[in-house]
């Protein structure tokens, strides 16, 4: 299609740009939601930037033209002949931008329909339920015991259609996947819903765009876009409840778990940790990041945040873990065998 | 009644310095520190306005330099979010509440606009004064509590439920309520101020169809102000009842809803943009009539325009809640509104264009910042109707891409606009002409940094940085565009310095400016520089558009006024006709006393419910005497039309 003729130069020239990261840019679509805005994006873009050539060159013209060096006003002058050519000028320039203002009207709500339409049946569900600061994932199902619940990691089948539906359990968040879709705020005491569709395999970051307090700058997530058969395996590896530990330091580091502070506010399935305040970690390990992407899920970075979140992510739900050192150790080995 | 011996206009200089000096007496204002607080006229109170609000732009402008030295590298520990938030809140707030609005509607309008009416003084000075005093306690309010670690830190919007009392403990959130409460009454009370002035003391023989653009557009933001600024005060008074007093209003949990907060706050917060932009858009037309040396093109269209505008900016606020998930028939509809924004600031810039081309420029100072807002504003506003536009918004709303175009917008639609203005009126108000050499410096370094600081942060947008985060990971690739927009801040800071120090040079050494240093045509530039405490020696008459363009020589002046009390005279809404005499208040220590009164309750009731019913009574016993009749003037004014020579 000629689209792609039109704006590839233009993509081109805005990947150009000094350090474009790629996989989390307005300007990189990965999927058609994406794809359609950006497609809009650019046409608006050089429509306007056609009007900014004619301004700057209208008022540049206009300057040059009746320019006069001399600081000492001038006597006015009375100018019937100019008015009657400026009405014509301005008459016939004002006909031009209601005309392109309804160009950019009907491509915008054009585009808008596409957007929101959902392009192939079948879709997956997803409930996504906003939290200071991190998201809750969950993939209902009728059967309660098939619904999968994580945190912050969003894995997706490719080419499939993904109908989210929006919640907030505090305040205002706004989930937003730049090369996915546009935002769509959680708003508590509404649901809403809407969709998109990844049509390229990839790990797509997402950030909360909505000021929600004092981590609204660490409420990260990420899509992970896999192929169908790569994306039900992991389904059925997230609905198995937690292993048993295999080894007595990752038995020692359940106890340590059951016996201290995080037994308050997470979940690991298939043990008696069962509160909904936190993330549910029954497969912690299979995550990438931690801290609502904030750390790398590493056996340092998981003992960091465990003992002093709040040096990390100050204002943070979590409070501070004062373990001794082999608690520590033991608690971090059996987080990390939660696969 | 004594009725005033009539003068005849083009009297003998002897007649002229006696009435002078009999009118400087009658309407002098009481000297020494307990006279300051007394001041009523309109150009001193106008004044301390530009002053006041001119401080706060270098306050919020060391705040904005602070963000940008945070955001310079990722992880910075420069400011951590506590600190970092009640920084951007107040950046936002200080710039919207006590900066633009007071300098760019209160400011200039408090003094030039009775002085382009031809009038002695504004209308209501009282109530002028008492708006002065509550902008600067609502200012005190928010920087006293930034300075004691209590600053608000809900962003300058201060959404619910975020600043409810369930996330947002303490007396931060209630700061920001109440500072929107002192600086919108005083809002109120200058745009009452400003459109009776306009409607009721316009010399004889201004029309409204004669009147300046300016004073349209003066006009249509008063009345904007009046219908907006309650939206806000309504949203802020909630939230304030939730938070003091246990209201559900925004409360989910109990019924509340937190998107009416949002409806309440866009209907004030939209046309606000709108409130700040037409002020620079009046002085604009003012400035390129005056160095194209010709009446304006397209006086009818510019005035239908700024009506247009006034109208259309009440029916686009949901376009900045596009992201809350709306039905398509109604995103459709805000688009369209916000597109059709378009139409009449179009047409204005269309009419520049052509007085320009059609007009012989001269391209001194204030002019050349003419230039610098059509460069930037059009870029803000081109932005915009990429942001009217569902789609795109919804990619780049809460990013740098938005922060971008309303910086584009807000400086290019005020600053520039205000240097121009003044550049423009220094020599009115100072008597002395400002630096051409260092105000061209400044221009261009301010020019130059503003748009490396703000043409960057649309690229960040589009890269995916949200706006009001404290830092950002290395892996993100933010760093380089924003040491890039940091950059901007040097040459920005670098220009303000060159200002202030031309303002200094100029006030003192400056060449010495005439009563209308650019022959414009304003009645503002037919009284001497200062002018004097009574404006003008008769209240001038006009007989077209441009008046000291177009009126003959013996043009005749409004005689019998009085000149031993402080008469005003009061004219038809529509022609202008001379109806009847006022007499000015005069200056007054109650509107100071009644400002520290209610700012007494207002502050008192962020801590208790109860500083309303105990702040009552102080606030009447000071409208009490205010009010007291006074003693001087116990026959009523006649109601003849006085006598026009």
């Amino acid at each position: 299609m000629n689209r792609e003729f039109v704006f590839v130069p233009a993509r081109f020239s805005a990947q150009a740009m000094p350090l474009n990261p790629g996989h989390h840019s307005v300007l990189h679509p990965a999927a058609s939601q994406a794809g359609n805005i950006e497609w809009l994006y650019w046409v608006i873009f050089w429509i306007l930037f056609a009007v900014f050539v004619l301004m700057v060159a209208a008022f540049a013209r206009a300057g040059a033209k009746s320019r006069v060096l001399d600081d000492a006003p001038l006597p006015i002058i009375e100018d019937d002949d100019g008015d009657r050519r400026a009405g014509w000028a301005v008459g016939s320039a004002l006909a031009i931008t209601v005309l392109t203002l309804f160009v950019v009207l009907v491509l915008s709500v054009i585009t808008g329909k596409r957007v929101e339409g959902l392009t192939s049946k079948n879709p997956i569900t997803i409930q996504i339920t906003g939290h200071q600061w991190w998201w809750e994932i969950s993939y209902p199902n009728s059967q309660a015991d098939q619904t999968v619940t994580t945190a912050n990691e969003i894995h997706v089948p490719v080419g499939t259609p993904v109908v989210v539906f929006t919640n907030s359990a505090d305040v205002i968040h706004s989930f937003w996947a730049p090369s996915i879709t546009g935002k769509r705020d959680l708003l508590p005491g509404y649901s809403s819903a809407f969709s998109f569709q990844v049509d390229r395999e990839g790990t797509y970051r997402g950030q909360c765009a909505e000021f929600c307090g004092l981590q609204h700058a660490h409420m990260g997530f990420s899509i992970i876009a896999e192929p169908v058969d790569k994306f039900q395996s992991w389904r059925q590896q997230q609905l198995k409840p937690a292993i048993e530990p295999a080894a007595s330091e990752s038995s020692r580091g359940r106890e340590v778990f059951l016996t201290h502070a995080c037994v308050m506010c997470h979940t690991i399935r298939g043990t008696d940790a069962g509160s909904r305040v936190g993330p549910d970690l029954t497969h912690i390990a299979s995550r990438n990041m931690i801290a609502a992407e904030t750390l790398p899920n590493t056996a340092g970075a998981l003992a960091g945040w465990v003992v002093d979140p709040q040096r990390i992510k100050p204002g943070t739900q979590m409070s501070p873990n004062p373990l001794a050192p082999d608690e520590l150790q033991a608690l971090v080995v059996y987080l990390q065998s939660l696969q | 009644m004594a009725v005033a011996e009539p003068i005849v206009a083009n009297d003998q200089d002897a007649g002229q310095s006696g009435l002078a000096r009999r009118l400087a007496h009658t309407w002098r204002q009481p000297k020494g520190f307990l006279g300051w607080f007394c001041n009523t006229h309109h150009t001193d109170i106008g004044i301390r306005f530009m002053v006041t609000a001119f401080i706060f732009l270098l306050l919020g402008g060391v705040l904005a330099a602070m963000i940008r030295l945070q955001l310079i590298r990722p992880e910075n520990s420069l400011m951590g979010p506590d600190l970092y938030n009640q920084v951007f809140t107040m950046h936002g707030s200080t710039m919207i509440f006590l900066f633009a609005v007071p300098m760019m509607f209160q400011g200039f309008g408090v003094y030039i606009v009775p002085l382009m009416c031809g009038a002695r003084n504004i209308a209501f000075p009282r109530l002028n004064a008492f708006s002065y005093y509550l902008y600067v306690g609502g200012a005190l309010v928010l920087w006293g509590g930034f300075l004691t670690n209590t600053g608000p830190d809900v962003g300058w919007f201060a959404y619910v439920p975020l600043s409810g009392p369930a996330y947002s403990p303490g007396h931060r959130a209630d700061i920001w309520s109440q500072m929107i409460t002192f600086t919108e009454v005083s809002a109120l009370g200058v745009a009452i101020c400003i459109a009776t002035t306009i409607l009721r003391h316009r010399a004889p023989g201004m029309t409204l169809n004669r009147m300046p653009i300016l004073l349209w557009e003066k006009l249509v933001i008063s009345i904007a102000v009046i219908f907006a600024m309650p939206a806000v005060m309504i949203a802020s008074g909630l939230l304030l009842l939730d938070r003091l007093v246990g209201t559900h209003f925004f409360n989910p949990a109990e019924g509340g809803d937190v998107l009416l907060y949002q409806h309440l706050f866009w209907f004030f917060g939209h046309p606000e943009v709108y409130i700040i932009f037409l002020p620079g858009a009046a002085i604009i037309s003012t400035l390129v009539e005056c160095f194209s040396r010709r009446r304006i093109f397209g006086y009818t269209p510019i005035v239908v325009s700024v009506v247009a505008t006034g109208f259309i900016g009440f029916s686009v606020w949901v376009h900045h809640m596009f992201a809350t998930g709306l039905p398509q028939l109604s995103e459709s509809f805000f688009t369209a509104a916000s597109l059709m924004i378009v139409i009449p600031t179009g047409t204005q810039f269309f009419c520049w264009v052509a007085t320009i081309w059609y007009g012989r420029l001269q391209l001194r100072l204030p002019m050349l910042w003419c230039f610098g807002f059509f460069f930037v504003f059009l870029i803000g506003g081109l932005s915009g109707v990429m942001l009217a536009s569902v789609p795109v918004d919804l990619q780049v709303h809460d990013t740098y891409f938005v922060v971008a175009h309303f910086h584009y917008v807000l400086i290019g639609g005020a600053l520039f606009p205000m240097f121009a203005g003044i550049y423009f009126w220094f020599p009115k108000m100072t008597g002395r002409m400002a630096s051409a050499k260092l105000g061209a410096w400044h221009f261009w370094l301010f020019f130059f940094g503003f748009n490396i600081t703000f043409f960057t942060l649309h690229f960040l947008g589009l890269r995916g940085m949200p706006r009001r985060i404290y830092t950002y990971g290395p892996d993100m690739h933010w760093q380089g565009l924003n040491i890039l927009a940091s950059t901007g801040v040097i040459f920005m800071t670098a220009g303000l310095l060159v200002f202030l120090a031309n303002v200094y040079r100029s006030m003192h050494t400056g060449e010495i400016a005439g009563n209308n240093p650019w022959e414009d045509a304003g009645l503002e530039w037919s009284v001497s520089s200062p002018p004097p405490p009574y404006n003008f020696l008769h209240v001038p008459t006009v007989s077209g558009r441009d008046p000291l363009w177009e009126d003959p020589p013996d043009q005749p002046v409004v005689v019998g006024l009085r000149d031993d009390i402080r008469e005003t005279l009061v004219t038809h809404s529509l022609d202008a006709d001379p109806q009847h005499k006022d007499e000015d208040p005069g200056p007054s220590i109650w509107p100071f006393l009644a400002a520290v009164t209610v700012s007494a309750a207002f502050v008192g009731s962020i801590f208790t419910a109860w500083a309303i019913p105990i702040g009552a009574p102080p606030v009447i016993a000071t409208l009490i005497g205010w009010l007291w009749p006074r003693g001087q003037s116990p026959t009523p004014l006649p109601n003849e039309v006085p006598w026009i020579h």
